[in-house]
């Protein structure tokens, strides 16, 4: 059995590092100022989709992702791992989209992709933390959902068995393909570049990077067809303009204002015993007491 | 995301010397595999942004990974039960995560499916694999053991193991038995040769193996019936699929803990011959060795820089006396000393592991079709380079990475001494460095020669002769002094050409040319980047005091006075 999946990942500026320029003035996020990095719990799902690549040889794993030119680098980061191949949603009309017209575009090309099994992406990105464009797409495309999914327990005639992570234990769910998974941050974290993979797609660019690079190993892109990678438009996975970026998107920012936080760490302890035994150690141990 | 390979730009000053280039023909054929395989460089900037984007792979899982889970191993360690070695769950996870790197026979051709790297990135590699768990660096510097498999094994052997050394399959390298350490002429493992089963069988014991309960094993075993010496001696492959070798124990370490040092039981353990019946020592074994010296000196390298990055991240943030401790010059100066003995070690990792890609690429094109005279003579002076260079290298930078985790936790005062801090697990891991595959004493030994024979001394030579950014040029004038006194020492002690004297003042003569090339190396360094400029003027000061040193005390040494040193 071999399965297609789709990724849906995301570039995503590096909100765990952030400096005082990491907001413009008119309260959106200053990407320029930020690492540009792959959106971790997107990591946990293209593990997910390699798990299966692994245990089903054959199986195809495509990464789609929206932004500008520069977000290529995320399908590149994805064939470093293990990805065979992936599409770059790039286009000035989709620039400024909220969730409701990012899942609309990436459910555009899905459509347009058409053949699928699988459709696994991160629960969230940490730039919005809204968790909404991975069942939004599946609502879109008509399929069903698994949220907060944790590993994927086996895959058999066409039904899928999923572990979910709950605020209060796991449950399994099972279900027909084709299914939409979003992979919590619990799952196993993604697998290291390989070096021979690395050194395999170094040079793929989309048409646009490569016409801005130059003449640069022009000609691997002819001998090597897998280096060339796919930009979409919104034309080209027929999207409506009016429904893509900002003109689709409902949500306006208002209003920023800048918090801070008045608790620090907190840790929830169970009322037993040990449990606070287990604290006294610690703090002895860190020498916060003692 | 932290990266070893990004934030220390030395390793990059060091990939990039201008050697490389020819390094890079020799090693890939002018790029012939460039049409069979999809990772294979098309041309030399290709190959060495290859080499750049797998080493901030190696950077990145050391700073994430490996680094991360030291402290961990060193605490849980491998148990041995049932004869076989179980790692420290650390060390299992680093493992899995450097197999699926693809990092594993990096050096190897692209036919066995490794990557056809040369020595420098391999070695750069190891370099920061022992930054991050020195221990570690054990299990990744045996992936050695493939280059020795590949020189001497036939073509059979090679397509049966080098594929599985690819996949992540560990090594190790069985020399050692209770009563043959440094002397490996004494080893007693008995092979036998069965006619019947068309194969070896190897009984006996092995002591000190690292990584022992390996998947694949080469075997230094007493072929021959009746010899007693290194000419009775073979190599063999124990494949652990066969069974017959037992993990007996597992030795409590004063370092290096996550790396299973064992003894092993031979009971009647399926083996291949490797190459040819009586080479095993006087050949395969010594060519083994050398690569390992070199990994030890990777090793050595990588301490020496954790011990430099601990020591000067903790002096920036200890306050005493209302300041940072960086400000007070005691501490400051032990801190550019440490800075200066690390850059040096590091200068000459590099400049002996180009030595080596230079002869074993040209021996290996050796292999294919015969060599132009030019090209012999080539490999024929970058053998001996490496020949003497390795075990100078080996000897002074472990030598350097104890002094320098000495310091570190000097730096610390207190708190060093404490297990709360790395430092102290440094200090632990570099004191095996100065003893295993050849202790400095055994490194001496083998560069004593290079010394009567004049090979540093051309080497030194060549290097007055380049020219250095003229800022440097009072260096320069020193290290010629330097070179000089250095001449006058070894003519001092050679005159008298009493043998034993000349062993008993060796080190001091090995020490001063090693001042000298270390100087001369730093000087190179520091014309091509300003930023080794103040280790260069650091390390040429320590050089010349050691220098003036070993002068003082050869030159007011009679040998009659051995006597008072000598054991009853």
């Amino acid at each position: 059995m071999s399965l297609k999946i789709i990724v849906l990942a995301k570039q995503v500026p590096d909100t765990r590092n952030v400096g005082k320029d990491a907001m413009k003035a008119d309260g959106t996020v200053n990407r320029a100022a930020l690492p540009a990095i792959f959106n971790p719990e997107d990591l946990n799902a293209l593990e997910q989709a390699l798990r299966l690549k692994d245990a089903y040889p054959g199986t195809r794993v495509t990464l789609l992702t929206m932004g500008p030119g520069r977000a290529a680098e995320i399908i590149r980061e994805g064939l470093y791992r293990g990805a065979d191949g992936g599409y770059l949603l790039t286009d000035r009309a989709f620039a400024g989209a909220d969730t409701l017209a990012t899942s609309y575009a990436l459910s555009m090309a899905i459509r347009k992709i058409k053949d699928y099994d699988l459709i696994i992406c991160g629960r969230q990105a940490i730039d919005g933390d809204t968790a909404q464009v991975g069942p939004q797409v599946a609502e879109k495309s008509g399929l069903s959902q698994i949220t907060y999914a944790e590993a994927i327990q086996k895959v058999e005639n066409g039904r899928i068995w999923v572990k979910r992570r709950l605020e209060r234990g796991v449950e399994i769910v099972e279900t027909a393909l084709p299914v939409v998974l979003t992979v919590n941050g619990s799952a196993p974290e993604c697998r290291p570049r390989n070096a021979k993979y690395v050194q395999k797609y170094k040079h793929a660019k989309t048409l646009t990077e490569r016409q801005e690079a130059g003449s640069s190993y022009a000609q691997l892109f002819s001998s090597r067809p897998y280096l060339n990678l796919q930009e979409w438009s919104a034309a080209d996975v027929n999207a409506e303009v009016a429904q893509c970026g900002l003109s689709g998107s409902p949500t306006k920012v208002k209003k920023i204002e800048n918090v801070v936080f008045q608790a620090k760490e907190s840790k929830t302890l169970e009322p037993t015993d040990s449990a606070i035994d287990e604290l006294m150690k610690e703090l002895i141990m860190n020498h916060t007491i003692g | 995301m932290a990266n070893y390979f990004s934030d220390t730009p030395r390793y990059k000053h060091h990939l990039h010397h201008p050697l490389m280039k020819r390094i890079v023909e020799l090693k890939e054929r002018n790029f012939a595999d460039k049409d069979r395989f999809d990772y294979a460089p098309v041309d030399f900037e290709d190959a060495m942004d290859s080499y750049e984007k797998v080493l901030e792979i190696v950077g990145e899982i050391c700073a994430g990974t490996i680094a991360p889970n030291a402290e961990g191993v060193d605490h849980e360690g491998p148990v041995a039960a049932d004869g076989r070695v179980t790692y420290a769950s650390g060390t299992q996870q680093n493992l899995e995560v450097v197999r699926k790197a693809g990092l594993m026979g990096i050096a190897m051709p692209r036919r066995y499916q490794g990557l056809n790297f040369p020595v420098v990135p391999y070695v750069m590699a190891a370099d920061m694999v022992s930054r991050a768990d020195a221990g570690f660096g054990n299990l990744w510097g045996l992936q050695d053991c493939a280059e020795t498999l590949y020189e001497f094994g036939n073509e059979d052997q090679r397509e049966r193991y080098i594929p599985r050394i690819c996949e992540g399959e560990t090594m190790s390298m069985d020399l050692t038995e209770p009563d043959a350490g440094s002397d490996l002429q004494s080893v007693m493992l008995k092979a036998t040769y069965s006619e019947a089963d068309a194969c070896w069988y190897l009984n006996g014991v092995k002591r000190f193996i690292t990584n022992g309960d390996a998947d694949i094993h080469l075997v230094l075993a007493r072929s021959e019936e009746g010899t007693r010496d290194g000419r009775g001696l073979s190599m063999f492959i124990y494949d652990k699929r066969n069974g017959g070798v037992n993990v007996r124990r597992i030795e409590n370490k004063l370092g290096i803990k996550g790396s299973p040092t064992c003894e092993l039981v031979y009971r009647n353990a399926r083996a291949e011959l490797c190459g040819d019946r009586r080479l095993g020592l006087i050949k395969y074994v010594m060519s083994l060795m050398n690569g390992a010296r070199l990994g030890i000196m990777a090793q050595a390298v990588g301490i020496s820089e954790a011990a430099c990055h601990e020591a000067y991240a903790y002096a920036r943030e200890r306050k005493q006396f209302g300041k940072a401790i960086i400000g007070f010059p005691a501490v400051y100066e032990m801190l550019a000393l440490i800075r200066a003995k690390t850059d040096a070690s590091r200068a000459m990792l590099y400049e002996t592991a180009r030595f080596v890609d230079m002869y074993k690429a040209l021996e290996d094109i050796a292999k294919e079709r015969k060599l132009e005279p030019e090209e012999r003579q080539e490999m024929k002076k970058y053998s001996k380079l490496a020949d003497a260079y390795t075990p100078l290298g080996k000897g002074m930078t472990t030598e350097y990475a104890n002094q320098n985790a000495y310091d570190a936790i000097q730096i610390h005062g207190g708190s060093g001494y404490m297990k709360d801090y790395t430092c102290e697990r440094l200090y632990r891991d570099a004191r095996i460095t100065n003893i295993y595959e050849g202790t400095t004493q055994l490194q001496v030994v083998a560069a004593i020669r290079h010394v009567t024979t004049g090979t540093y001394l051309s080497r030194i030579r060549e290097y007055e002769a380049i020219d250095y950014r003229p800022e440097l040029n009072k260096l320069k004038q020193q290290l010629a002094g330097m070179t000089a006194q250095y001449e006058t020492i070894v003519s001092l002690v050679m005159e008298t050409k009493d043998n034993e004297y000349i062993d008993f003042q060796a080190r001091r003569m090995v020490e001063a040319a090693a001042h000298c090339i270390f100087g001369y190396l730093l000087l190179q360094d520091a014309s091509a980047d300003r930023s080794f400029h103040p280790s260069a003027e650091v390390y040429v000061r320590y050089g010349q005091a050691e220098v003036d040193k070993i002068y003082s005390y050869i030159s007011h040494f009679d040998k009659g006075e051995l006597a008072y040193f000598k054991a009853e």
